[in-house]
């Protein structure tokens, strides 16, 4: 519970912590809410030598809404996003993913940015991000760059980032039609299967389905084969429960742990993803 | 002069904590609040594997640091520690407070370093090297009973700590047993149910983790220990033993303490060692455990499995109970790890007449964190072994099983009464409390809520559960260091009082309830009274706080001192007022003489008299302190009924808790939102073990479950709202009628939460299910398996 000895420094600005982070020749390490790397550095499983604080620049936090496009800060706290009137309206569903992170104390303090650069398994925002096919932004001192959330999440805590990146902000288009249905782990309240679903419907018929599926396997995954099943379908019940029995079936290395064995998880997929589609339907007919 | 002020009676009031202020706002003082010149800090390595002869040690690293003290090796510290000493009668392997050659749970200390700075004292420790030759583990007591792979202590053939200790029916002092009574009920019994049930091991995880400060004084010679424990009376003398001290020289001192739930009863090796340490070096040392180290070095709770065998006849009556217990105690005994066990035996009539028992215990050590007392100790494992074994039987008659429970109670004429396993239950009215639990649950409108959700195709249970606890721990007969309490009561010249308890309150609120007390004994407000406890310097003796015992023993103990300050007081008012003393009242902070109020002096007044005595009235010496022990003739029994509703998700397993109703019976209450803030963190407690708690290891010995990542306890928001509800039986073993409710939460909640669950699944013929209620076992269930 005692950490190595590290030097640390407070960014007052993006440029200011890019210019840290590049002039540390490797060895900072950006702390934004500390609440996956804090614990880690109490266990001593990460030796940071320099940390170098983001958690008070400005306007690396907050919610926008551009041009139809809604973008949030990485920066931004899980109790911000669960709470932003913005999100609430336009895209409900990513308030809801942040209200089941945790407890009040890890959603005051935890970051959208934190939690998708340390993309634990089990962590609810990558699912919600790949639903809506957000954009990641992300800068360095010398450059800025956009990865989609579907390239960015790689394998278990490995992400499409640098180490003299930070992610600035994350960007998509608002679903309302979306909704996450979680599978709660008891001790830490991570999930042990959550499901993003957002639908895109017209003219009574199913355009397309993103779901995306955390907790299963070693990072967060589009469910591809739900998705073309729901495609052209109509927008019920029925029709999505169908879809949802495909759930997972082409998964393979399904985590399992004390909590959940591989057996158990699998069945969840299903359950879980057809709960995140009905909740997208009550969306739907609640707009229409 | 006419009485300025009407002061309303306490006793019985739902009156706020006292202390509660000054925890919440962050003002309290804790053990890491302490801060001596000169401070060094203790650091342990521990052993990370679970079993292992240690090959060497090497500290040339660590020795070589900057701020590095000193480092000892187990075997320094064995030249400054003799083994760790224990209160129970058993045999008992030598475990020494570091390890000397062997390791044998993942945790136990093998070497310490120490040094100015605490975080430099986490790298010297992890700088030092230890070789280790790995051996076989065991972590399943049924498996460490056939001695493969491995016998743990060398002396204990097939790991047995205890091999076999019987109770019950036909068992004579000499522990020689007759099955002729037992084994007839059963041979006679027209239904046997049997169950082999699982108490699973638990963390206690206070919210404050252990953490102790020594501070030797070479040139006085004395120490001053301060640590985080429920008992600092008992935590003098073993220290004194240990570092070649007289109990004149040590102080021991409980500061704040958050919260305890029984692990804190033990004397621990890092209490050993700071002390013996800073005897050695000279220097006050403290050590400060961290939740990584809780998991593993604090002692654990429960780990019992009971082979219940019920026996009864076709109308309900039950004729006899067979329980086989082994205990999986870990690697060593500590204090009292032994007696806990005990008694789950002692408890095993639970509220019936049983008319034959047989209670078997066996203990078996595994390379495991060693157990000791949590919340309810002993008896939350009766109670479950028991409850669920009635309800077992309930299901097989198709009877109901509040009517199965009626049909064995032990009836209010039939008090005291001796079980077949020997205890005296002191007083009790078992249907008084099934009666008010049906009445508040709405029993029947209960049945046919869960009915129409099953209709509909929910799976909804409902369960009920009895319990009676042992409490008011005392006499001396049943506790190894005594089991009597002291307090002092002193009226101070100004009026005011000051009292001391040698229970040692770590959050049951006493410093409220005793002040409610002498407020009513004295007619004195509540605000001018302090109640003082948790320093030997302070408070000449004490026993602690323990076996939901500090308002029964200690509050009688209390009551004794005030009594005998209050006759001494009133000679001095008879005095002043030229009265006689047995005409005096104490009233809204007068002393006058009954039914003239004017005739009164302040108490403030006959107290400086006392302390001023011109004149002193004959016979009397100045001053107004008196002492008293309180030695009880029995332990109180309380009691009483839970039920609860539970649903569980036919798709996922996961059971959500609808409904608690509870009804306690504690004897008289002193304070009943404190009583009801007692029952609530019980019932948390117990609600926990029954859902989410549990404490595991790996095959190999590590423990998997060593955070709160993993280890789950309950938070507010995972409970209904509690409905409690109390009934009111005195004991007759105090003067108070008060009985206890520390832990009683904890009994009643945990067999009823399962028998819920068990109901809710009753369509897939489940008949038991081991705790706790991991949603996939549940799921298992459902779909086809078990669990
Ligand atoms: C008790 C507990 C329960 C939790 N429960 C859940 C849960 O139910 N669901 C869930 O999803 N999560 C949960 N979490 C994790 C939580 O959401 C973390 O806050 C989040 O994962 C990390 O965000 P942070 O701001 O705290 O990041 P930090 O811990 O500060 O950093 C995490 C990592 O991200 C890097 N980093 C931080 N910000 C940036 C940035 N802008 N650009 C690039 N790199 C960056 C850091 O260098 C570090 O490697 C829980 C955590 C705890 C302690």
């Amino acid at each position: 519970m005692i950490p190595t000895a590290f030097d640390y420094q407070r960014a007052t600005s993006l440029d200011d912590a890019l210019a840290k982070l590049s002039a540390s020749n490797g060895a900072g390490k950006l702390i934004a809410g500390g609440h996956s790397l804090v614990p880690l550095m109490k266990l001593r499983l990460s030796e940071p030598t320099m940390l170098i604080d983001i958690a008070r620049i400005p306007d690396l936090a907050g919610i926008r809404e551009q041009d139809g496009t809604l973008e949030i800060g990485a920066g931004t706290v899980h109790h911000d996003v669960a709470t932003s009137p913005v999100l609430r309206q336009h895209c409900p569903v990513v308030a809801d993913t942040a209200a089941t992170i945790g407890d009040p104390q890890v959603r005051n303090r935890g970051t959208l940015g934190g939690s998708l650069a340390h993309a634990d398994p089990a962590a609810d925002y990558p699912a919600v991000m790949l639903a809506l096919d957000a954009e990641i932004h992300l800068r360095s001192s010398t450059a800025a760059r956009v990865v989609l959330a579907r390239d960015f999440f790689q394998n278990v805590l490995t992400v499409d980032l640098a180490p003299d990146e930070i992610i600035t902000a994350v960007r998509f288009a608002p679903v309302r039609a979306a909704s996450y249905a979680k599978l709660y782990q008891r001790a830490s309240r991570f999930a042990i299967v959550g499901v993003a679903a957002a639908l895109d419907v017209s003219d009574g018929v199913i355009r397309s389905a993103r779901i995306g599926l955390t907790g299963a396997v070693s990072h967060a995954v589009r469910l591809t084969t739900v998705e073309a099943a729901l495609a052209g379908c109509e927008p019920t019940s029925r029709a999505c429960a169908e879809a949802a029995r495909l759930a997972g079936s082409d998964l393979e290395d399904i985590n399992g742990d004390i909590h959940a064995s591989e057996t158990y998880r699998r069945a969840m997929i299903p359950v879980f993803t057809r709960r995140a589609l009905d909740g997208a339907l009550a969306r739907l007919t609640v707009q229409s | 002069m006419a009485a300025s002020l009407v002061l309303p009676k306490l006793v019985g009031q739902r009156i706020k904590r006292r202390e509660d202020p000054r925890l919440i706002q962050g003002r309290a003082t804790y053990v890491d609040d302490i801060k001596v010149v000169g401070m060094q800090h203790l650091a342990f390595v521990r052993s990370d594997i679970a079993h292992g002869r240690i090959l060497s040690i090497d500290t040339s690293a660590a020795d070589a640091m900057d701020g590095v003290e000193a480092v000892f090796t187990g075997a320094q510290i064995a030249e400054l520690l003799a083994p760790m000493p224990i209160l129970t009668p058993f045999p008992s392997p030598d475990h020494r407070a570091v390890a000397v050659d062997i390791v044998r749970y993942v945790g136990e200390p093998v070497a310490v370093v120490v040094t100015a700075d605490r975080y430099v004292a986490r790298d010297a420790a992890d700088a030092i090297v230890v070789d280790y030759e790995q051996l076989p583990a065991v972590v399943d007591p049924e498996q460490a009973m056939t001695g493969t792979p491995v016998v743990i202590h060398a002396d204990f053939a097939d790991n047995l700590a205890l091999p076999f200790l019987p109770g019950g029916t036909g068992v004579a002092a000499d522990f020689t047993v007759d099955d002729t009574v037992v084994d007839q009920a059963f041979a006679d019994a027209e239904v046997v149910v049997s169950q082999r049930m699982v108490n699973q091991r638990l963390a206690p995880t206070p919210i404050e983790t252990r953490g102790v400060l020594a501070h030797f004084e070479p040139g006085k010679g004395t120490m001053t220990i301060w640590s985080s424990t429920q008992n600092p009376h008992t935590l003098r003398t073993f220290i004194a033993t240990m570092t070649g001290l007289g109990q004149d020289q040590v102080r021991a001192i409980a500061p704040e303490v958050g919260g305890a739930f029984g692990a804190k009863i033990n004397i621990y090796p890092e209490e050993y060692v700071a002390a013996a340490l800073s005897k050695r070096l000279g220097l006050p040392i403290k050590w400060i455990e961290d939740r990584s180290e809780a998991f593993v070095a604090t002692t654990h709770g429960r780990d019992i499995i009971g082979y219940v065998d019920i026996a009864a006849r076709r109308d309900g009556t039950v004729v006899g109970l067979k329980l086989r217990l082994i205990a999986d105690i870990g690697a060593y005994n500590m204090l009292l790890t032994a007696a806990i066990p005990t008694l789950t035996m002692q408890m095993a009539s639970a509220t019936y007449d049983i008319p034959a028992i047989r209670a078997t215990l066996t203990e078996v050590f595994t390379n495991k964190t060693p157990t000791a007392a949590y919340r309810g100790a002993g008896r939350p494992e009766a109670t479950y072994f028991v409850e669920r074994a009635m309800d077992m039987l309930a299901r097989e008659l198709e009877m109901d099983p509040a009517d199965l429970r009626r049909k064995n109670f032990i009836t209010p004429d039939q008090f005291p009464y001796t079980t077949q396993m020997g205890a005296v239950y002191d007083s009790g009215d078992y249907g008084k409390a099934l009666d008010l639990a049906l009445q508040n649950a709405g029993w029947a409108d209960l049945k046919k809520q869960r009915d129409a959700a099953r209709a509909k195709g929910r799976l909804v249970g409902l369960g009920l559960s009895m319990y009676v606890e042992v409490c008011g721990v005392g006499p001396s007969s049943s506790f190894p260091s005594g089991g009597w309490e002291y307090a002092q009561v002193t009226i101070e010249r100004d009026g005011r009082i000051s009292a001391t308890t040698g229970a040692s309150p770590h959050g049951q609120g006493n410093e409220t309830t005793f002040a409610q007390m002498l407020a009513d004994q004295f007619g004195v407000p509540l605000e001018h009274i302090t109640i003082h406890h948790g320093d030997t310097g302070v408070v000449k003796q004490g026993i602690g706080t323990f076996g939901s015992r500090s308002q029964a023993v200690g509050g009688t103990a209390l009551h004794l001192a005030g009594g005998k300050v209050k006759v001494k007081m009133a000679k001095f008012a008879a005095a002043l007022i030229e009265a006689h003393e047995d005409d005096l009242v104490f009233e809204d902070g007068m002393i006058s003489v009954k039914g003239s109020p004017e005739s009164g002096k302040s108490f403030a007044d006959v107290a400086k008299y006392a302390y001023v005595p011109v004149p002193l009235p004959k016979g009397l010496d100045p001053g107004l302190s008196e002492e008293a022990f309180f030695e009880p003739a029995n332990n109180t029994y309380p009691f009483g009924c839970h039920i609860s509703m539970l649903e569980i998700d036919r798709e996922t397993g996961e059971p959500t808790l609808l409904r608690l109703v509870a009804v306690d019976d504690a004897g008289h209450l002193i304070n009943p939102l404190i009583v009801d803030g007692q029952i609530h963190g019980g019932l948390a407690q117990g609600i926990g073990q029954a859902m989410i708690e549990e404490f595991r290891y790996s095959e190999d010995g590590q423990p998997v479950t060593g955070s709160f990542m993993d280890y789950a306890i309950p938070r507010a928001a995972d409970f209904p709202r509690f409905e409690l509800d109390n009934t009111v039986t005195p004991t007759p073993v105090n003067p108070l009628g008060a009985k206890g409710v520390g832990e009683a939460g904890t009994l009643g909640s945990t067999p009823c939460v399962v028998a819920a669950a068990v109901d809710a699944l009753s369509e897939f013929g489940v008949k038991h299910i081991d705790m706790m209620l991991r949603p996939e076992k549940l799921w298992r269930i459902i779909h086809g398996g078990q669990p």
